[in-house]
């Protein structure tokens, strides 16, 4: 199997940060590899070095057999970017900006409108397709970058949080098209802060954080890595949520996270089942109604929290409380 | 294909999205065209009494004479909008989108300029229609008026890259209008295109006489036939020669910018 992408050492500073610090990665043909790292941690610098957008200060990368500094031409030939931020043109159609990339590709008049209509279908916007997209929504237009990402069938993939803005549905739909061009023999670097997403595409998954690799593996390895068992509670009213915290708080042997949302709490536990049953035991003696119970190994969201600790811990202390952290972490995904 | 065929074909995608651009946003167009609109009122109805081009000639003689430098000053503030545009894709990360394409480097500038030179045209025949209501008229042959136009517009298009070198330098479309500013009033203002000038203190006089926008009006007043009876004859070479030093400006202007965009084009993402 040949390496589709191969980056080593990979070096950005700007004036006061250090973006990048001698990152290396490399995926192998059809390989999905998952970028991942809290804010800020050079996931969209290494992203805009491999697409040619930005030349590393230090280091080596090759895209698809060809190097980025010496032949960007040939590598964006290559790739598909779909970049953080979508990047459509306000006053065309869904389906001129489309056509204008396949253009662009050199894909020829027919054949770009052939994938245009094609691309609109796959992304659920044949009926706007004709509309300015300035009439779109935030979701609709983060589908539109995404299907120019992926007009001229590009062998390698670069997509920079492609499901932030997304409504769950879409970004189900949008897993289905990954798992797709995967089959199809796709190689795809995918940056996220959903860690269920990187859990659902990522065969292999890197962790950066200060521009560096801190840990690197499957999902299923970096979750052994942390090891340790949940319960996991979501109680039935939103009220009971203080309560069943100072309840799981007597069996807990770690900070308790919180879900406002979905009413959802998760303890770290040591004992197993018994503590999981005596838990039970004692929310129901206090009248809280319990609507889903589990005890939980753990998801990528606890690898990521726990690999990446330090920046936790520093905006639980500046918070003074310790159940603040997941709900800072919600207030950010709905306001992205 | 050959690779010039591949810049050529690749800037008419980027210019037909422009153009698509002035249909959806007509609203801009009327702002292009209310300012020279506003500026041949103002001066031929304001300074008009005031400006001698000729000794005792009557004020329509000036509003002849105005014309080809409100034309002149039209095409140069045409420009601003190329500059815009650019910091406008800037900021919006179409230009990310764009060089992350296997489209030529060349692309997006040529086709912004190239799209540019439309509002230019347009802006220059609604400018030319205002003169005509004003008392403005073309006194020699078709040839020589087209040629007129012509010069107009080539200059236009040069200047235009040096406004896109300005836009990609200052990814901000509010900067962008006010360094424009900086740059285009005195070049407008001092030169022949509102005063004779000979009314120029010495030293102005002489920036006047070697600057393009003089020359640039200087030979499309020639070429309309509007150079008021009575005259002094120029002295200095450039406006002698005004249709070959415009075009020796043209050149220039191209050289350099041409090369010095792409290069920054280049690379724009790295803010
Ligand atoms: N143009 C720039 N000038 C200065 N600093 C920059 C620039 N671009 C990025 N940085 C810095 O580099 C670091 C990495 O940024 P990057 O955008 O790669 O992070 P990220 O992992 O994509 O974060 P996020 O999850 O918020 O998108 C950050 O500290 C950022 O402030
Ligand atoms: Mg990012």
């Amino acid at each position: 199997m040949t390496n589709m992408i191969e980056a080593s050492g990979l070096v950005k500073r700007y004036k006061e940060v250090t973006a990048l610090a001698g990152l290396d990665l490399v995926v192998p043909e059809g390989v999905v590899l998952g970028l991942l790292g809290p804010n800020g941690a050079g996931k969209t610098t290494a992203v805009s070095i491999l697409s040619t957008l930005l030349e590393p200060d230090e280091g080596q990368a090759m895209v698809a057999g060809a190097d980025v500094r010496k032949d960007p031409k040939a590598v964006r030939r290559l790739i598909g970017l779909s970049g953080q931020y979508a990047a459509v043109d306000e006053h065309l159609t869904g389906f001129e900006n489309l056509d204008m990339i396949g253009r662009l590709y050199h894909l020829g008049k027919t054949k770009s409108r052939e994938r245009a209509r094609e691309l609109l279908e796959v992304f659920d916007l044949t009926e706007a397709g004709d509309r300015p997209v300035k009439t779109y929504s935030g979701g609709m237009r983060r589908r539109l970058d995404l299907a120019g990402a992926l007009v001229a069938k590009p062998p390698v993939l670069f997509l920079d949080e492609p499901s932030s803005g997304l409504d769950p549905r879409s970004r189900v739909d949008l897993w289905d098209t990954i798992r797709d061009l995967v089959k199809e023999g796709a190689t795809l670097l995918l940056t996220t802060q959903y860690l269920e997403e990187a859990d659902q595409l990522a065969d292999d998954i890197v962790v950066i954080d200060h521009g560096h690799e801190i840990a690197h593996g499957t999902a299923d390895e970096l979750k052994t890595q942390v090891g340790g068992e949940r319960i996991e509670v979501t109680v039935a009213d939103v009220m009971h949520v203080t309560p069943a915290e100072e309840v799981l708080a007597a069996f807990a042997v770690g900070d308790i996270r919180i879900d406002h949302h979905s009413r959802g709490l998760t303890a770290p536990i040591a004992g197993g089942a018994p503590v999981l049953t005596q838990a039970l035991r004692e929310l129901d003696a206090r009248g809280i109604v319990v609507q889903d119970v589990g005890l939980r190994r753990p998801t990528l969201d606890d690898v990521f929290l726990s690999l990446t600790g330090h920046v936790a811990e520093e905006e639980v202390e500046s918070n003074g409380g310790r159940s603040k952290k997941p709900k800072e972490e919600e207030l950010e995904e709905v306001s992205r | 294909m050959s690779q010039l065929m591949t810049a050529l074909g690749d800037g008419a995608v980027v210019a037909k999205r422009n153009v698509i651009k002035i249909k959806r946003v007509p609203e801009i167009l009327v702002f292009v065209l209310l300012s020279p609109i506003m500026f041949v009122l103002l001066f031929a109805f304001v300074f008009g009494g005031a400006i001698d081009v000729a000794t005792g000639a009557p004020p329509e003689v000036y509003r002849e004479f105005l014309i080809a430098g409100i034309l002149a000053q039209t095409v140069i503030f045409g420009a601003t909008f190329t500059g815009a545009g650019l910091a406008d894709d800037m900021q919006k990360g179409i230009i990310d989108r764009f060089r992350s394409l296997p489209m030529a480097r060349s692309a997006v500038l040529v086709g912004r300029t190239s799209s540019d030179v439309i509002y230019n045209g347009i802006s220059v025949a609604i400018m030319a229609l205002t003169g005509l209501l004003v008392g403005w008229a073309i006194r020699t042959s078709f040839l020589e008026a087209a040629l007129g136009f012509g010069l107009l517009l080539l200059f236009a298009y040069a200047f235009s890259w040096v406004m896109a070198y300005v836009g990609l330098l200052v990814p901000s479309v509010e900067v962008i209008n006010n360094a424009s500013f900086m740059v285009i009033f005195p070049i407008t203002f001092v030169s022949n295109a509102f005063v004779p000038l000979e009314t120029l203190p010495a030293p102005l006089q002489t920036f006047a006489e070697w600057n393009p926008v003089s020359s640039l009006t200087q030979a499309v007043r020639e070429l309309f036939g509007n150079i008021p009876p009575g005259a002094p004859e120029p002295t200095a070479w450039p406006l002698q020669n005004p249709i070959v030093y415009t075009l020796i400006w043209i050149i220039i202007i191209m050289v350099i910018f041409v090369p010095i965009s792409i290069r920054q084009y280049r690379r724009a993402a790295r803010r």
